[in-house]
């Protein structure tokens, strides 16, 4: 297998405030690798540093053998990179389905769009039965659905997610979770897991990053993270 | 009862050269959050080019066409060249950047065209077939002209992609961005929607209100009224609001304060509707769950 | 200090050294920087965009034009009545507009400023007003004895007002007052917090405003002798916006290099073209926002920090 996206000598800051340094991270084409680590040690950053999007950003950044890193977010997106980001960028104001009809605003297939809407409606049937609702009036679970479906819509080869089981109930967790998997399974579609929740992430993942203050301090194969027992005692709690 | 329905009607007519600008005003203000305080000039300015082809011989309504590009051309230089720069910069620059160009396009339209009272042409016969007792010909043709460019709008923004995609762009740009949409260039766009639209009311106005540069000073005014009193963040509330602004204004002129005052009338309405209903009789007040 | 009583010292010898005409020229620089210096309590020092403050220049002009033709007021007397009226007006309409934020807010008073020369011509007042006509009145003389011509004496008077206006503006805004009134500026809820009630200075801010900007069209009218609606259209209050930018957003001094600017560019650019003074303000207006958010004494400052680096540092002990 081969590197879909690789990074290297990755640095990232705010303003001033410098929040990653010296990042190397690549991700095995139609695999799934989690990014795990606390609260504010640098998973979003590194996600918005991928989409050049709010950051300052100095290293390498390649996405199938192209250097991405200084493009426009918007140009990075329509490479086939799918960001489904913190806090979920729902477009409250417009239907389920106008959200997703923006997911795909960049094909020009509309054979394929409408065939990508009975295929994230079959992954989603709960958005389907929401079509036509407000988008900002569904639940929270439902919104996270929305913004896999908006991204899945561009049909991406490469999927970030940004931890998507924040503020969830562990049953709708485990419903989204399920689908990723079913996604990756059937689609071969790469994932970027950006996860708190170590044990879910190890479990859906087969590579897995460990980030600390903004560098990546351990990276491998899921099953030898989940068996490290500093890892164990750190994040995943026995 | 046939003067109140004059009244009235004449109102609806003058209403919607008002939802024009309040539909152009509402447009800048949900894509940026800012009120163009410019914008009636701008539409002053382009009735002025319009006024020029048509000195100049070209026909009347491929003059109207050319205006509007030419407005839209305006609006999209103004917000990549001017306005983008400050985009950032705090809210008070940029209020000051739009009085600034206010400022200079009243100017401009004085030192090219000068200061005098120029007449318009109306593309309207004076004696068509549907003038009436009740409204003339322009005013049956300038409601019918805004109406059109209010239905136009109205399908472009509900039913193609590039109107969802700027509708999208204004409501969450980073998302959007994410999905691939250059927010940078659906600015620029809505900037020369705006502009274009408020060149139709310019030009539908003009023949009433005769060209000179404070033309569009009052109209700004009701449009901006129109626009509060049917929610500022409602595009379509706020057309509606404009034509009842037109309506009051008429109404209030003819049987309450007289012509002198109907300014007021709008300095009123949006002080009314701010203090008792700030978002307007068709603002959006929708939940939202995080 | 120093540096003060040298400008004030300038400002008395002036009247002096140059002729009639610029005697009055200097006048209305006077009366402007009092009007600047309105506009920037209310805008730069409590961050409550208000595009109408030429709505209350009107009152305190029509106030003395008013009192002076119908109860033979003497114009001294007139402008404390100018100046009270004018904090009531602006406090009252400072109630409604506290509930609007940002945008609402400059809507609102720049919806004020496009209606006041209409309000001003209603027929109904006209008995008072002398509608569009306006009032014309008599120019003061300088009392008997003192040996000074009108110009002279008018300017004068306008320095010894805008010395008191300027003194109390100052003090007003280093005190508590002041910096309740900037607390709310840089952070609403914080100030809030800190127990200020927000709304009541919001409001008296815009009275105090207003007052500022009122006793200068009381002074206005005085040295004009002449009020009228068309006199007090939108530009007036773009003006003094004007001022406050090119001075200097936040700053007390800037008022006067705003007010110089206002006077005099208009004068010279008049010669090119009569719309050329508003194009090049407009001009200026943006390129200040883009190159020098900070106005002409953002722009001193920043000389001066450059030639030496400790006077900041000075300056700021010698306060303590």
């Amino acid at each position: 297998m081969s590197a879909i996206l690789a990074i290297a000598k990755l640095d990232a800051a705010y303003g001033e405030t410098k929040v990653l340094s010296q990042v190397d991270l690549s991700i095995e084409e139609g695999g799934i690798t989690a990014l795990l680590g606390a609260n504010g040690a640098g998973k979003t950053t590194l996600l918005r540093a991928i989409c050049n999007m709010m950051v300052k950003v100095r290293g390498e950044i390649s996405f199938m053998g192209t250097r991405i890193d200084g493009r426009a977010t918007e140009s990075i997106a329509r490479l086939g990179i799918g960001h489904v980001p913190d806090g979920r960028g729902t477009f409250s104001h417009l239907s389920v389905e106008e959200n997703l009809r923006l997911g795909a605003y960049t094909r020009r297939d509309r054979k394929g769009v409408a065939d990508d809407f009975e295929r994230v409606y079959t992954y989603f049937p709960r958005l389907r039965e929401r079509h036509l609702q407000q988008a900002g009036t569904l639940s929270g679970g439902e919104q996270q659905m929305l913004a896999i479906a908006r991204a899945l819509m561009m049909r991406p080869k490469l999927l970030l997610l940004d931890e998507p089981s924040f503020g969830l109930a562990p049953v709708i967790v485990q419903e989204i979770f399920r689908i990723l998997g079913a996604i990756n399974r059937d689609e071969k579609m790469s994932m970027l897991l950006v996860e708190q929740n170590a044990n879910l992430a190890l479990d859906l993942a087969d590579h897995a990053y460990l980030i600390e203050t903004g560098e990546i301090v351990m990276g491998g194969e899921a099953a030898v993270i989940s068996g490290n027992p500093s890892v164990r005692r750190a994040y995943l709690g026995y | 009862m046939q003067a109140f329905l004059h009244q009235l009607l004449s109102g609806i007519a003058t209403g919607g050269i008002y939802a024009s600008l309040a539909l152009a005003l509402v447009m800048i203000h949900q894509a940026t959050h800012h009120i163009n305080f410019a914008q009636g000039e701008l539409a002053m300015f382009a009735t002025y080019i319009a006024w020029t082809l048509v000195q100049a011989g070209v026909p009347y309504w491929a003059a109207f066409v050319l205006t509007l590009v030419f407005a839209f051309a305006l609006g999209v230089f103004l917000q990549n060249v001017v306005l983008r720069p400050v985009q950032n910069a705090p809210f008070f620059s940029v209020v000051i950047v739009f009085i600034g160009l206010l400022v200079i396009f009243n100017s401009l339209a004085g030192w090219i065209f000068t200061y005098t009272v120029k007449t318009f042409p109306s593309p309207f016969p004076i004696r068509a077939w549907y003038g009436s007792n009740y409204l003339s010909p322009h005013e049956v043709g300038m409601t019918a002209v805004t109406l059109v460019v209010l239905v136009l709008v109205f399908a472009f923004f509900r039913f193609t992609n590039l109107g969802l995609a700027m509708r999208g762009a204004a409501q969450n740009p980073a998302a959007s961005r994410l999905v691939g949409i250059s927010v940078g260039r659906m600015l620029a766009l809505g900037a020369g929607l705006a502009g274009a639209i408020g060149a139709v009311a310019g030009i539908m106005a003009a023949p009433i209100l005769y060209l000179e540069p404070n033309m569009m000073s009052g109209i700004l005014l009701y449009g901006l009224a129109g626009a509060v009193l049917g929610g500022i963040d409602n595009p379509w509330g706020a057309a509606l609001g404009g034509v009842m602004v037109g309506v009051l204004e008429n109404l209030a002129g003819a049987y309450v304060v007289g012509t002198e005052l109907k300014l007021s009338v709008a300095l009123l309405v949006i002080i009314f509707v701010l203090l008792f209903k700030p978002s307007g009789l068709f603002g959006r007040s929708i939940v939202v769950r995080v | 200090m120093l540096g003060i009583m040298a400008a004030l010292a300038l400002a008395v010898a002036l009247p002096f050294v140059v002729s009639g005409y610029r005697v009055f020229q200097f006048t209305m620089v006077l009366d402007y920087a009092i009007a600047v210096f309105g506009a920037n309590i209310l805008t730069g020092y409590n961050g409550q965009i208000a595009l109408g403050n030429g709505a209350f220049y009107a009152i305190g002009a029509y106030t003395v034009a008013i009192l002076m033709t119908h109860a033979g007021m003497p114009y001294w007397a007139t402008i404390p009545i100018a100046a009270g009226t004018c904090f009531v007006a602006g406090f009252l309409f400072g109630l409604p507009a506290l509930r609007l934020e940002g945008p609402y807010l400059a809507l609102t008073t720049f919806a004020l400023a496009v209606a006041t020369p209409q309000l001003l011509k209603y027929h109904g007042i006209e008995s008072w007003t002398g509608g569009v006509q306006g009032i014309l009145f008599d120019k003061p003389d300088a009392p008997a004895g003192v040996p000074l011509n009108s110009d002279q004496f008018l300017y004068l008077f306008c320095l010894f007002v805008t010395v008191i206006m300027f003194v109390l503006g100052a003090n007003l805004l280093r005190g508590r007052t002041g910096r309740a009134i900037i607390a709310i500026r840089d952070n609403p809820t914080a100030a809030a917090g800190m127990g200020i009630d927000t709304s009541l200075y919001k409001s008296l801010t815009f009275g105090v405003s207003a007052l500022f900007t009122g006793v200068a069209g009381a002074l206005g009218a005085i040295v004009t002798q002449f009020v009228s609606p068309d006199s007090f259209t939108l530009f007036l209050s773009i003006s003094f916006i004007v001022g406050v930018v090119i001075g200097g957003v936040a700053t007390v001094s800037g008022a006067f290099f705003g007010a110089l600017f206002v006077e005099f560019v208009p004068n010279y650019a008049d010669q090119i073209s009569k719309a050329a003074p508003w194009a090049i303000y407009g001009a200026l207006l943006i390129a200040f926002m883009y190159a020098m958010p900070t106005g002409v004494v953002g722009l001193l400052r920043l000389i001066v920090r450059r030639i030496d680096p400790q006077w900041a540092i000075r300056k700021d002990a010698g306060k303590q």
